[in-house]
């Protein structure tokens, strides 16, 4: 089993589906492998409750951790209250501590 | 010399100054790592290489009805020397280094001090010697 931090920094409605993270995570994460997304930048517009329920649940039952970086939150204007309760806010601390154990990092 | 391998990272950045947010994130990241208390180098390729140009000026907005001071307009040149003094106050290294051809080709030869001219040979050592490798990719 490996370990991925994959972190996807475009919104949803400026990806092409062939570089989709969310769907590799998916996959990933069925093979099995540990896997975490970072959303961060426009990517977390995604993390807002009721945007993504059915894509951000399908991948909590898959055991990816979803993780949104507090300061695109904060620069998007999206408070806590409005955070998917599927999504937790984390910073970029986290991304680095991910580096540092070695985990496969992507970045789209 | 102390193996310095598993507290170190290396990032390979690629985006020029003012057209992305992918470049102050990825100074928001490198600065991240140095304040988690770790050795950074710095690959910039292509446009990033202009990120440490010294010749970046802050400007007026006459728009705004302000004069440069009150503009305060941010340059990275400015943000990336204050990582590099984080750096020197832990006592850690951050060694950042634009690829020649890509300096040669934007005529931004003149970088802040403290980073350096060099190859994609430097990339090589830098992924040998981290613990870990993340490549910025521009759009």
């Amino acid at each position: 089993m490996s370990k991925y931090l994959l972190v996807e920094s475009r919104d949803p409605f400026d990806r092409r589906p062939a570089n989709d993270l969310a769907a590799l995570a998916a996959e990933l994460a069925t093979e099995p492998n540990q896997v975490t997304l970072f959303l961060i930048q426009n990517g977390v517009l995604e993390a807002r409750d009721g945007a993504a329920a059915a894509r951000l649940g399908a991948l909590r039952e898959l055991g990816v951790t979803v993780l949104a970086d507090e300061f695109s939150l904060r620069e998007r204007g999206i408070a806590p209250e409005r955070l998917s309760p599927l999504v937790s806010s984390a910073s970029l601390g986290v991304v680095v501590a991910h580096l540092a154990r070695g985990d496969r990092t992507l970045w789209h | 010399m102390p193996d310095t391998r598993s507290t170190t990272l290396t990032f390979v950045l690629n985006d020029p100054p003012f057209e992305s947010a992918r470049s102050t994130t990825a100074l928001r990241l490198i600065d991240a790592a140095v304040k988690q208390g770790f050795h950074v180098n710095v690959f910039a390729y292509e446009g990033a290489v202009a990120l440490p140009f010294a010749k970046q000026a802050a400007h007026a907005n006459a728009i705004h009805g302000h004069d440069v001071a009150e503009e305060h307009h941010p340059l990275p040149k400015d943000w990336i020397a204050a990582i590099l003094d984080e750096a020197e106050r832990r006592g850690l290294r951050v060694d950042w280094v634009n690829c020649g051809l890509c300096v040669d080709e934007r005529g931004v030869g003149e970088s802040i001090p403290r980073t350096r001219r060099g190859s994609p040979a430097d990339l090589w050592k830098f992924v040998q010697a981290s613990v870990n490798t993340l490549i910025i990719p521009t759009r």
